[in-house]
């Protein structure tokens, strides 16, 4: 089982025509590459130091949690009018994020986007880790959180059900069907490289863990059959499932009558701007992973072209979102909506949407050059903008449509707390808490799916 | 299941071992050298894909039907040279996906039309349209876990043990290689015939495959 001879990896030439994986690869070079990532390398000083910060942030987390279920949500910035804050904010941020995953996995599978292979384990990671953030808020903001499980159907002593009238139970079954179908692909597409690695690994616990997780499998034809049958069958199914989960957090916000959230662009314009925010997530961490494991024979700029340019499309399909809630604003003729654009330009919350405007609007327009495209550092700092920007996006629709809607006197302003922040934060440290530890014990790239697009695994008939 | 599946040690519920004893092929032929534990089958190593798929295809040509390849990855070609081309999972997904979805719209329309109707907003208590997205989500949940489900069924998985993992190089078939077994219980079996069939197909190597 010695290792091949590593071949040096393509540099480049930076132009869309890259190959999607370097053509010296082989099915042995590539198993072992990224297996060793996993089983062999050394973990290294800056594994460490990345975990440990993250895993402090974690506990900021942790504290902020035990703090507001002890005290109650009055720690937060939330009151009415403003009772969605940062809170339900994020909970937008983060499940926007998580829809790259399963956009990359199942769309651009049926797609045969042969370049979504070696980014779609990651991206599928990314998607759980940061749905499992999102799901978190709207349980804390119930205010009694260990209650949730009233959310579900369940029969109960009280005789009563969910009002599945409500846009916010809709949100319940989409977000909770979400995380489990996206976990269940995760995994389907984890079991042969579990058996990778239960075959590579040396140690006996090793083997024992990752042989438990493999099930078994033995890469024999018929199970591959099936197993292709049934990745394909989820990947359908997940294609509508990620484009509804989107819609129907925007249906929270569209079948209200708050001026500035009843509007009927949101569910395209809210889906767009998920996979916007979610591939702005994927080049921000894939550009310094690849670059610190070495990866560039596997995720290539083909990969970065790639990705700019989806960043661009839904940037733009963005920006004609927010051209036509200004444009509806003026043209409904309703005096409180055109209120609602004036005071998002002009009222106390403006410079939030100037910056919404100059980070999500403006900064992509950068990618139409093939130069900044194939710059990364530009690349890692736009997705940050992005990233920042979409967070600005949801602070403009939750806060400055709430803050002043139909009367003055139930007008209001809003201020995070320092536990607003420090929940944020925490999320933030819990997510790479959970990409760190992913990195280091799972393949972050489907090693069986490399396999595949490997000149060598193509059957002359 | 109706699912043509011999891939597992005791082919449909018969103990392997009684098998052979019963079949006069073995009895006659290898009884003398082979005694305890039985065998499996035959297995072949082949270098490629390329190989392994016309290995599989002459095979099946030369009237073995308990066959089975192994590959580090997905290959079409060689599910269909070794006859297996059909499977029941799509059924299964829809049927899932029928139930998960008529289940959803008919948990809402019980809750909110007999079992506790309430009036909001003077809309009528089947205001179907508003129940559209749990029915989706329903469907979809329900036809997700049919599809895993009924595949690591189908593949009758998890099952921690198989005969093949004992063939030497296995472990290489999660990595480069690419192994083919004929089945001792293959109604043809003749363990000198497979033995000679693997070596002019051109296989790297050829080793039995003990229970």
């Amino acid at each position: 089982m010695a290792d091949e001879p590593q071949k040096p990896y393509m540099e480049g030439p930076m132009h869309s025509t890259s190959p999607v994986i370097d053509p010296g690869l082989t099915f042995a070079s590539v198993t072992d590459k990224i297996s060793s990532i996993v089983l062999k390398r050394k973990t290294s000083l800056a594994w460490f130091f990345g975990f440990a910060i993250s895993f402090i942030l974690f506990q900021l987390m942790l504290l902020a949690i035990t703090n507001l279920v002890f005290v109650g949500i009055g720690l937060w910035g939330v009151n009415i009018p403003i009772a969605w804050g940062i809170d339900i904010l994020n909970f937008v941020w983060w499940i926007g994020i998580g829809h790259a995953g399963t956009l990359i996995s199942a769309i651009l599978l049926l797609l045969r986007q042969r370049w979504r292979t070696s980014i779609n384990r990651f991206a599928e990671a990314m998607t759980l880790f940061a749905v499992a953030q999102a799901g978190m808020y709207p349980i804390f903001h119930l205010g009694r959180p260990w209650l949730a499980y009233w959310l579900f159907p369940y029969p109960n002593t009280m005789g009563i059900w969910p009002q599945f009238r409500s846009p916010l139970m809709w949100d319940v079954f989409a977000v909770s069907t979400y995380a489990t179908v996206s976990a269940m692909f995760w995994f389907v597409g984890l079991i042969p490289d579990f058996a990778t690695l239960r075959d590579r690994a040396r140690s006996k616990p090793f083997q024992m863990i990752y042989g438990l997780l493999a099930m078994g499998w033995r890469g024999s034809a018929r199970h591959w059959h099936r197993y292709e049958m049934a990745y394909l069958l989820l990947a359908g199914l997940a294609t509508p499932l990620v484009l509804s989960v989107h819609t129907i957090v925007s249906f929270d916000f569209a079948v209200g009558i708050v001026p500035g959230w009843h509007a009927t662009v949101f569910p395209p314009y809210f889906v767009a701007g998920a996979i916007y925010a979610g591939f702005a997530m994927v080049l921000l961490l894939t550009i310094p992973l690849r670059k610190f494991y070495g990866l560039e024979g596997f995720i290539t700029m083909r990969h970065m072209h790639n990705m700019a340019k989806v960043m661009l499309a839904t940037g733009l399909i963005v920006g004609y979102g927010y051209i036509m809630e200004a444009f509806f604003g003026w043209y409904s003729g309703n005096k409180y909506e055109r209120y609602m654009i004036w005071n998002r330009m002009h009222g106390p919350y403006h410079l939030y949407y100037w910056s919404l405007i100059l980070c999500n609007i403006v900064t992509p327009q950068f990618l139409w050059s093939k130069k900044i495209r194939s710059n990364l550092v530009a690349l890692w700092i736009i997705s940050f903008i992005v990233s920042i920007g979409m967070w600005l996006e949801r602070f403009v629709i939750v806060v400055t449509s709430l803050h002043r809607d139909f009367l003055p006197s139930s007008w209001g302003m809003y201020q995070p707390t320092m536990w607003d922040w420090s929940m944020f934060v925490g999320t933030i440290g819990f997510f790479f808490t959970l990409l760190f530890l992913f990195i280091r014990f799972l393949p972050m790239i489907s090693i069986f799916e490399m396999r595949t697009i490997l000149p060598e695994a193509e059957v002359e008939e | 299941m109706a699912e043509d599946d011999r891939d597992r040690p005791s082919g449909d519920g018969r103990d392997d071992a009684e098998l052979l004893r019963v079949s006069p092929t073995f009895t006659h032929s290898h009884a003398h050298h082979r005694h305890e534990p039985p065998l499996y089958g035959v297995m072949a190593e082949f270098e490629g894909p390329n190989e392994l798929v016309a290995a599989a295809r002459q095979t099946y040509e030369a009237g073995y039907r308990r066959i089975n390849g192994y590959s580090p990855y997905p290959i079409e070609e060689l599910s269909e040279a070794i006859g297996f081309t059909h499977t029941s999972l799509p059924l299964i997904v829809f049927i899932g996906g029928l139930l998960g979805g008529l289940g959803g719209f008919f948990m809402q329309y019980w809750i909110e039309v007999i079992d506790y109707p309430l009036n909001v907003g003077g809309k009528p208590f089947n205001s179907w349209p508003a129940f559209i997205p749990i029915t989706f989500e329903c469907t979809v949940l329900v036809a997700a876990f049919s599809a895993v489900l009924g595949m690591l069924v189908l593949n009758k998985l998890p099952q921690p043990y198989h005969p093949v993992f004992n063939a030497p190089n296995f472990a290489l078939a999660t990595r480069d290689r690419f192994f083919l077994v004929v089945e001792a219980n293959d109604p043809k079996f003749d363990h000198a015939s497979v033995v000679s069939l693997f070596r002019n197909l051109g296989a790297h190597d050829v080793v039995d495959v003990e229970v």
